[in-house]
């Protein structure tokens, strides 16, 4: 039985990546707070372990492909008692067992990643031997929608379907944003769910910040397996980035940058604290943030900072396919994305 | 001697169910015997080395002996960052087989040729590489890595390079094979250039010379105790390999002649000269074109005995 329950656990991953990033200066907040429901849903629900066991045969495997997300699956995993939470603050440190990307130097980690495009294979490879050899264990990946840029994802999307990996779950963390801009803007990806299905997966597309709808899926995927044990499953979760704090989302600034002193870090904490689910206390900031700083009009916020902003060509087609939806005064993400004429 | 590698292989998968063979589709015909008697031993991967290679990691970390499998630089350069990550990094149990180091694929052109996998691969930390000269040593690296649990690398030649050695005693992974004892000069090697270093020490020979005769089936972890051993005793080390001359086996020599307080030899080595076969032709045409075949060799050995 589980500490906690998925929506105290994500609580608690986005807490903790707040806290983390902004005590390191550490990149990636808005990855983790994309994919913080998913890994909560994993780590509550679905996934078989042993926190003390941590090498149990039995296992599932799980591989954070998108290993930039490491403090979600850190976060993860200390709150559901692989080792303390309170390891969690050296996260970035000298010294830390907690390296910006994922380590597998840590209880609990089954693979290294960092480098995008390496999880789905190596989970394939897992699933693989683990068909062979007739055992239980299923594989978890959770991929990024920007690493799925990387050749090397499709190369393991073929193999997984070849040889019907049906032990093999990936979920795409789809929060429509890569590094520099939106993934529309970047490598157009039209219609993604449709590649999938192409190469042959089974496809189940969900708004991935609803935990139900995740538990749903995952669900589905189990008895979609099931039914027809041959073709691999992949969730093609539809996540804003940086959700849950609102001057985060869908703004690519929050890619790299952290909450700093200040009006950054008081409102996000703030603004956890009002979804704050009964039964989880923050171990940082227990009664909020009295006296907090507020941003002013010169402060940088709500603004569109992707690179296709001010990137004015005099090339033939628009590359600029997606509007601009920086910040939540622009509204949400819608799950298919817009379109610019 | 990739049907030296088939062969052992086969035999020691027989014995361990847990050995695997991957393919990124290369091996037609050679790899034939293995399909036919271990099928659920084999895997084609298709041509997707980058894939393969992370998944005999995967597999590797699921308690599998997996050597992956493919021809010149394609199972190391085309997914070295695999290699480095996925396998090395944490220890995997994944042994890289190349076919047709240094200009085996000669005619092929560049694209097919393995001149820099030594340096590259010897440069990543917990890797091991070997080169055999011959099919005995093809063999004995073989079984050597079967046992051997950790990533490695092998790097074998294309086809009939000739039997030099009976079986190797004793052949361990890090030891130098001794051919010959000698004076004034000691001539190491790796990998399937061993043919043309025979053949130059026949030459040397016949001038009178009498070259000490090593080769080196481990390029790292380097034999190093042999290396000071003969910078004692001779006055000429020379190094040969089908390879590029930076970073490869001769460099790894260099490495520790350079380090030593004491010593009587001075090193000569001979490769490639960091430069790409643009020429077009056999294995042996391209050999005497970049100055390795054994009159090549003898030549630049007795240049230096002057």
């Amino acid at each position: 039985m589980n500490k906690w329950n998925s929506q105290q656990l994500a609580w608690k991953i986005r807490r903790h990546g707040i806290e983390m990033t902004h005590r390191s200066g550490g990149s990636h907040i808005g990855a983790v707070l994309s994919v913080a429901d998913i890994m909560a849903v994993l780590y509550a629900d679905v996934l078989q372990y042993r926190p003390k066991e941590p090498d149990w045969e039995e296992r599932d495997r799980f591989i954070l492909s998108k290993g930039h997300a490491g403090a979600s699956v850190y976060a993860a995993l200390a709150e559901c008692g692989f080792f303390d939470p309170e390891e969690l603050t050296t996260h970035d440190q000298d010294g830390s067992r907690l390296s910006g990307h994922v380590s597998h130097y840590l209880p609990g980690i089954d693979f290294s990643t960092g480098s995008l495009g390496h999880g789905l294979s190596a989970a394939c490879g897992m699933a693989y031997a683990l068909k062979k050899d007739g055992k239980p264990g299923r594989v978890f990946t959770v991929l990024g929608d920007g690493e799925c840029d990387e050749g090397s994802v499709w190369e393991a999307v073929l193999f997984a379907n070849h040889f019907r990996l049906n032990n093999l779950i990936a979920v795409i963390d789809h929060n429509h944003m890569q590094s520099l801009d939106f993934q529309e803007n970047t490598l157009e990806m039209e219609d993604f769910g449709a590649k999938w299905r192409a190469f042959g997966w089974h496809v189940l597309e969900i708004n991935g910040n609803e935990q139900g709808e995740l538990k749903a899926a995952f669900e589905t995927a189990e008895e979609r397996r099931r039914e027809t044990p041959h073709k691999p499953v992949v969730i093609i979760a539809n996540t804003i980035k940086g959700c849950g704090v609102s001057f985060m989302e869908n703004d690519i600034l929050w890619h790299y940058r952290f909450p700093h002193d200040g009006w950054e870090y008081d409102c996000a904490v703030l603004e956890l604290h009002q979804v704050k689910p009964n039964g989880v206390e923050d171990p940082y900031t227990p009664d909020g943030i009295k006296n907090p700083e507020t941003p002013t009009e010169a402060d940088d916020i709500y603004k569109d900072h992707t690179f296709t902003y001010t990137w004015n060509t005099s090339y033939p087609e628009q590359m600029r396919r997606a509007k601009a939806a920086s910040g939540s005064s622009f509204g949400m993400w819608g799950q298919k994305g817009e379109k610019e004429v | 001697m990739r049907d030296a590698f088939v062969r052992t292989l086969i035999a020691l998968a027989n014995e361990d169910k847990n050995i695997e063979l991957i393919t990124a589709d290369l091996g037609f015909g050679v790899l034939k015997p293995f399909w036919e008697q271990l099928p659920d031993q084999f895997t084609n991967a298709g041509i997707a080395e980058q894939n393969m290679t992370s998944v005999a990691a995967g597999m590797a970390l699921e308690g599998k002996n997996v050597f992956t499998y493919s021809i010149g630089n394609f199972p190391t350069l085309r997914c070295l960052e695999q290699i480095r990550n996925d396998c090395a990094y944490h220890r995997a149990n994944v042994k890289i087989v190349c076919i047709g180091g240094g200009f085996a694929y000669g005619n092929l052109g560049m694209s097919h040729q393995a001149t820099e996998d030594l340096a590259i691969l010897r440069a990543l930390p917990d890797v091991v590489v070997m080169a055999p000269a011959d099919q005995a040593e093809a063999k004995a690296c073989t079984r050597a890595l079967a046992g051997y649990s950790g990533t490695a690398y092998l790097r074998l030649g294309r086809g009939g390079e000739k039997r030099i050695h009976q079986d190797i005693s004793q052949f361990r992974i890090g030891k130098a094979v001794k051919i010959t004892d000698g004076q004034r000069v000691a001539v190491c090697s790796t990998g399937a250039i061993f043919e043309e270093v025979e053949g130059a020490c026949e030459i040397l020979l016949n001038k009178g010379y009498q070259p000490a005769v090593y080769t080196f089936p481990t390029v790292k972890p380097l034999d190093e105790e042999v290396i000071r051993e003969i910078a004692g005793d001779f006055e000429l080390i020379v190094t040969c390999e089908e390879h590029n001359i930076i970073g490869g086996f001769g460099s790894a020599v260099a490495e520790v002649l350079a380090e030593m307080h004491k010593k009587k030899a001075r090193l000569l080595r001979i490769g490639i000269k960091d430069q790409y076969a643009a020429k077009v032709g056999s294995q042996t045409y391209l050999r005497q074109q970049y100055k390795l075949d054994a009159l090549s060799i003898s030549r630049r050995i007795m240049e230096e005995l002057l």
